[in-house]
């Protein structure tokens, strides 16, 4: 599409009341829901009223008195943003008496702003600069002289984007999409009348401020106060394509707006269903990865991992991989390889990468990053519903009157979706949030808990079915749901295990260290406070019962009824742009696409028709399966499409050793990561601005990824693997990924109406979308369980081996932060190194002060498993006997000392519960200081040779 | 688990991942669990490592739990 800015409504929409209301505007009959703005209205038929202070994304604030029209009958000329339509309205939106009124309000504007349009970055881009046009405005009779606003100091600290006062008309446009839209509460109005400024926190500069750089100020402001830098430096944009983000699980997407093929900002698009118009600092702001130095544009080989690198053509880099994927299974035997799919490349690119390893190298050895994060919903929620995926989209948080948060910090890993959230927060609904950390939302600006379980980490399961005992034993089920819904001997069975006093909260209490009365308090409201939701994440799945802390989860929604309609349900929190399309896509060792078993001789039968081969009916080895067969010599090959095993898998000393044991590792990605250390061919792969495809989101939501720049490595990523593919003798011959997808549309009964034509119709599709829901599915379950009847679960409590002792006496858990994501390896190449430029080790006050131990200082961190050093920071956001870190930095090494232990059911591994001792220390550790050497020796790329 | 940097070889992990399946579903009764804990060994290990913990079943009869063997004597049934 070429450039033009998204219209602009003015107003939000009205909260439906079902009733429309038709009205006159400018002598044309007008139709429109009840409660609907005159200014929307108007917009919403091609009229447009000019505006200075309303914007469609935050309530009406009636202050710029540019918008007046007349309304027959009234006296005065009432704002059209503040004022809603009514049944007979006759308005005006232009005659004389409104145009003067406009035009001395732009008058009075303009005294004192600038009059530099020819040289400012918003030229041509500049709401003020239209309106001025608009309303006719042709001298200012007041002059220039006296007092103005113009020579305040610019404040630049913010990375992304400059804030100018002297250009600021104080229509609080951005104040208020702070509060509203983000949540954050970050600005202000300082001072009143003539001196009324916009103020980050207490009168702070932006970076040191509260402000978390979600770029919803930028967007608002209808001049070039708040301006992006990159705007500043090449000017505005030329044409736009609405692509999605490649960060977190919400799938935010954006209109990547242009000059030519220089991407120039990333602006929320209004029309995304996941995120309705907003963002976060990273899908905003960070994406200049794509473009960092230490991107590798060239294939390279080598023989050893203690060579430096070779740069080759792409011919010889794919014929070499082929031939050693082939040697290796002559020598080793046909499950001597594998794989393992990105969950932040295309469904279409993860579907390819498992259909490589299933036809080609005949086996189902592939697996993908969800086993380190929501492989236990995957079994979870299969086994009690039906279906590997949450039940609802992110809209439906907007009719919960409770919301109960287990094992998330939305506010950090999901901020988008936590926005929101909060809204419905402010609103009413109420919060539980069982976590061990005082996460941001337990309190904040208007947003306060209602109940924290600061739950010692590991005691998931003694605490949620405590809450079961509370409300099978004071009857506060929902019988009749269960009657139809579920299983009713299953539930019978269920709820006399939860009734046994052991499992009472008061019998727990010494196990999980919250109150009996506190647990019953939230259980009562979770199951009597409305329509309940739950909201979890990797604090859940990250567990040696992980499964069972999901199916506890699910047993609590289907015994109080909250599945089946929008305000409810069980909604993990995935972490990855498409982890969930990973998962549909069948990266699992046991799954084809859909999540049919590879023993599902009929599904089964389907693959080998369409790909013309016999199919593996045994399922193939996880990751950590992959590592140990390697370390035992019966797993020679890799290929790794996107994933650092070596920085994010646990246990760094396992990891390390069973890719020292293969003979050939193939790394496809961006940079020469951790894993890439222990690499002997390295892909250089295409990032989701070089690329066609789509990601799907946590909501289930298929989003189009939209190419917008050639790709600087030469391929997108599926056409790399593509090429593997050939070199391996198989015919594959797509032209586009559409051709891939409906490849997947054939093959994959919830996918089979996902078509590209379909999704440019109606921008997303959210799965199953088929015959049965031609136009997906928001809400799942609404009739029926997928399984039939919903099934209870008896999760009894059992205690992870990994345990606390004299010489390992406090508990380790591990999270995200705002501004990084995962493993850093895209966030640490941007200017988001301003906020998190290190791990810290968050240590609760008095454990830091029996260790002698002061904020900043640097601290060893050691487990049965390792040892690291990192610098600490002391809060009482942590529980006493409870340590907490983020893993973003490869320096940090933070799973050198996370353990092996992992779920029952999926070998998720257990990283938020490792046994440490933490004490005072020098610096970094011997094993860091020599790991940095070994990554720098291993990152050598040999010069090339001069021609002759 | 002692306090010792132990690494589990690949047979102690395996039988370590049998017992745990088996612990973590005994409380359905010893005749669902050894249903469910030889199910989940079917359906979700590869045919080397279903081979392994069978001759370790063997090899080793005191590692196993006792949901866990007779799971694994279920599953290597002819």
């Amino acid at each position: 599409m070429s450039y033009t800015r998204e219209t602009d409504h003015g107003t939000p929409p009205a909260i439906a009341t079902g009733k429309s209301v038709t009205l006159t505007i400018d002598g044309q009959p007008v139709t429109m829901p009840e409660g609907t703005s005159i200014m929307r209205a108007a917009s919403l038929t091609g009229c447009s009223i000019p505006k200075l202070c309303a914007t469609d994304n935050v309530e009406s604030f009636g202050s710029c008195r540019l918008c007046l029209v007349e309304v027959e009958g009234r006296g005065g000329y009432p704002a059209s943003c503040t004022t809603p339509i009514a049944e007979g309205m006759v308005v005006r939106t232009q005659s004389e008496r409104l145009k003067q009124l406009r035009r001395g309000v732009m008058e009075l504007y303009i005294s004192d702003h600038p009059l530099d349009c020819l040289t400012c970055p918003a030229n041509g881009d500049c709401e003020l600069q239209e309106q001025a046009g608009a309303v006719g405005l042709r001298d200012v009779r007041y002059g220039y002289d006296g007092a103005t606003n113009m020579g305040q100091a610019k404040d630049q600290s913010n990375p992304y984007f400059d804030f100018d006062p002297s250009k600021c008309i104080v229509c609080s446009r951005c104040v208020r999409a702070c509060d509203e839209v983000q949540g954050t509460f970050a600005l202000t109005i300082e001072g009143r009348g003539f001196d009324s400024k916009v103020a980050p926190s207490q009168g702070q500069d932006f970076l040191s401020s509260e402000c978390v750089s979600c770029g919803a100020c930028v967007q608002a402001c209808p001049t070039a106060t708040l301006t992006e830098k990159k705007v500043v430096e090449v000017g505005t944009p030329d044409r736009a394509v609405v692509t999605t983000c490649a960060y977190c699980g919400v799938g935010c997407t954006f209109r990547a707006e242009m000059r030519g093929e220089e991407l120039v900002r990333m602006v929320p698009w209004k029309d995304g269903k996941a995120n309705r118009g907003h963002s976060c600092v990273k899908g905003r702001f960070a994406w200049g990865y794509a473009q960092h130095r230490d991107r590798i544009l060239n294939p390279m080989i080598r023989a050893s991992v203690d060579e430096p690198w070779r740069e080759v053509s792409w011919e010889e880099a794919i014929a070499h991989t082929a031939s050693e994927f082939r040697r290796i299974q002559a020598k080793y035997g046909t499950r001597s390889i594998g794989g393992i799919t990105s969950s932040r490349c295309t469904n279409e690119e993860t579907f390819l990468v498992q259909k490589l390893i299933r036809q080609g190298f005949g086996n189902n050895n592939v697996d993908t990053c969800a086993r380190v994060c929501h492989s236990p919903t995957g079994y979870g929620l299969k086994t009690t519903f039906g279906t590997s995926a949450g039940t609802q989209d992110f809209d439906s948080v907007m009719q919960a009157d409770v919301i109960l948060v287990i094992g998330a910090n939305p506010t950090d890993g999901h901020p988008v979706f936590a926005s929101r959230m909060k809204k419905r927060l402010r609103q009413g609904a109420k919060l539980i949030v069982i976590d061990p950390r005082r996460i941001d939302l337990v309190k904040s600006p208007h947003v306060e808990a209602d109940h924290h379980l600061p739950l010692r980490p590991g005691t998931n399961v003694a605490m949620l079915t405590a809450l079961a005992h509370v409300i099978v034993t004071e009857k506060l089920y929902d019988e009749a749901f269960i009657r139809e819904r579920c299983d009713w001997d299953e539930f019978a069975e269920w709820a006399d295990f939860v009734s046994e006093p052991q499992r009472s909260p008061e019998a727990v209490e010494p196990l999980t260290g919250v109150s009996a009365e506190e647990v019953r308090m939230a259980a009562r409201l979770y199951a009597t406070g409305g329509d309940a939701a739950i909201y979890y994440g990797l604090g859940v799945t990250e567990h040696s019962q992980g499964s069972s802390t999901v199916m506890a989860i699910a047993n609590l929604a289907m015994a109080t009824g909250n599945i089946g309609r929008e305000g409810v349900g069980v909604n993990p929190l995935r972490g990855q742009n498409n982890v969930q399309g990973a998962c549909d896509m069948g990266s699992f060792p046991h799954e084809l696409s859909g999540y049919r078993h590879v023993s599902d001789d009929a599904a089964r039968g389907q693959f080998e028709q369409a790909w013309g081969v016999t199919l593996d009916a045994e399922p193939g080895l996880r990751i950590p399966n992959m590592l140990d067969a390697a370390t035992d010599g019966t797993f020679k090959g890799i290929f790794i499409q996107g994933e650092d095993i070596l920085q994010s898998d646990p246990n760094t000393h396992h990891v390390a050793a069973g890719l020292a044991a293969m003979e050939c590792v193939v790394v496809q990605d961006l940079f020469l990561n951790e894993t890439a250390n222990y690499a002997h061919v390295f892909l250089p792969g295409s990032t989701f601005l070089e690329k066609d495809g789509t990601f799907t989101n946590a909501e289930r939501r298929i989003q189009r990824v939209r190419k917008v720049m050639a790709p600087l490595n030469g391929f997108e990523d599926w056409e790399i693997v593509q090429l593997v593919a050939q070199a391996m003798g198989l015919g594959w011959s797509y032209a586009h990924p559409s051709e891939i997808m409906d490849e997947i549309a054939a093959l994959t009964p919830t996918f089979a109406g996902v078509h590209y034509d379909r999704l440019e119709e109606e921008g997303s599709l959210q799965w199953p979308a088929n015959d049965a829901a031609p136009d997906g599915t928001p809400t799942m379950h609404i009739d029926g369980f997928v399984r039939g009847k919903g099934k209870f679960v008896v999760t009894d409590y059992v205690p992870t081996d990994e345990k606390t002792g004299p010489r390992f006496p406090l508990l380790l858990t591990t999270g995200r932060i705002l501004s990084q994501y995962n493993v850093g390896a895209q966030t640490r190449r941007t200017a988001n190194e301003a906020w998190h430029a290190e791990d810290r080790l968050e240590i609760h006050p008095t454990d830091a002060e029996n260790r002698g131990i002061n904020d900043g200082d640097w601290v060893s961190l050691k487990s049965r498993a390792g040892e690291t050093s990192l610098r600490a920071l002391i809060t009482e956001r942590v529980a006493p006997g409870v340590v907490y870190t983020t893993f973003h930095h490869p320096d940090t090494q933070a799973n050198v000392i996370t353990t092996d232990y992992s779920d029952w059911a999926t070998n998720c591994p257990e990283y938020k519960v490792t046994a440490v001792q933490v004490m005072r220390s020098n610096g970094p550790s011997d094993w860091q200081r020599d790991y940095a050497s070994q990554a720098r020796q291993s990152r050598r790329i040999a010069p090339l040779e001069a021609a002759e | 688990m002692s306090d010792e940097n132990e690494v589990m070889s690949t047979e102690d992990r395996l039988i370590y991942m049998a017992n745990q399946i088996a612990r973590n579903v005994a409380a359905l009764g010893e005749v669902e669990a050894v249903a469910m804990t030889a199910d989940h060994i079917r359906a979700f290990w590869d045919p080397a490592m279903k081979q392994r913990i069978a001759v370790l079943a063997t090899a080793r009869p005191d590692a196993l739990s006792p949901i866990a063997a007779a799971a694994v004597g279920r599953i290597m049934a002819p």
